[in-house]
């Protein structure tokens, strides 16, 4: 088990880009819900606000 | 077909369906990205010459070709949208751009930490691959920053629309390279003329990772361009009433 993971000697170059993928899926993941999030909360509170004072 | 054409390039009717079609590219894709990391990590046999080290493909080759693709999408929906006027084109070259740059980023950083041990170097100036790729990366900054800095979203559409037709010239210098001068880089392998030059117990894993990639890439640029469409329609009728409609109806 142990052997596998040390890729002969390979792991540190090996595991640090499989998690900088894993890191960069992820991030891309958050920041397009993070983003649809924010623009429609700042829609919503805009025309609830136009429609409150019309 | 043209009917469907257009429908689908309505924005409320993109804005509706997308979640799904994003579901549909997401669910499969990280199936094959779950095959092809356990059986490029696993399952492959080691190179004969590079050991495990070159298990870094798994990545570096997705990334890097989505790095590409990102800027082909960004370059043909940009003249798409300067053309015919497209409004959903511009969103979707818009939506590129980020994505784009971060496989740009992640081509480049495994290539340079596949580099280390095999070429015993981060960084070679001189070899054109890479300072390509990295002349990729400043044009997706140069893209967004045009963005950013122009307030009226039609002259940015534009104006970003041309820079990044421009920018394909170095997208083709980047895919021949290694055809056109020496380079630390191999030259085409997969679509080789003889069919691809490696095992298939290498290269299975390797086009699951780069299907996987692709989908999870298409699923994330769905809905990039659905917030974008969003932002974009946000003074119009059908957002108002979207947003006003009780929650279930949104």
């Amino acid at each position: 088990m142990m052997e596998s993971l040390a890729m002969g000697g390979y792991g540190a170059y090996v595991w640090t880009c499989f998690g900088l993928a894993a890191a960069v899926l992820i991030i891309n993941e958050w920041r397009v819900r993070a983003r649809q999030a924010t623009v429609y909360k700042e829609i919503e509170v805009r025309i609830k606000a136009l429609e409150d004072s019309a | 077909m043209w009917k469907w054409f257009h429908q689908l390039a309505s924005p409320p009717h993109f804005y509706r369906i997308a979640p799904t079609f994003s579901l549909v590219l997401l669910l499969p894709g990280l199936a094959l990205i779950a095959y092809g990391v356990y059986a490029g990590l696993f399952l492959a046999p080691m190179d004969y010459q590079q050991g495990d080290a070159f298990r870094i493909i798994y990545i570096h080759v997705p990334s890097a070709y989505l790095s590409l693709m990102a800027y082909m999408i960004m370059a043909v929906a940009g003249g798409i949208g300067l053309i015919w006027r497209m409004k959903l084109a511009h969103a979707v070259a818009a939506s590129a751009a980020p994505l784009g740059a971060w496989f740009t980023f992640l081509a480049l950083a495994t290539g340079s930490i596949w580099g280390r041990p095999m070429w015993g170097t981060w960084w070679e100036w001189a070899d054109p691959r890479m300072m390509s790729e990295l002349i990729l990366l400043f044009f997706y900054f140069g893209y967004m920053a045009l963005r950013g800095a122009i307030d009226d979203t039609a002259k940015a559409d534009k104006a970003s629309a041309v820079l990044a037709l421009v920018g394909v010239i170095n997208v083709i210098i980047v895919h021949y390279s290694v055809t056109w001068w020496s380079s630390l880089h191999q030259g085409q392998t997969i679509m080789a003329k003889e069919g691809p030059a490696m095992d298939p117990g290498m290269l299975y894993p390797l086009l699951a990772n780069i299907f996987g990639f692709t989908l999870l890439f298409g699923s994330l640029i769905l809905r990039r361009t659905r917030t974008e469409v969003l932002f974009r329609e946000r003074r119009t009728r059908w957002v108002k009433e979207m947003i006003l409609a009780p929650e279930g109806q949104r």
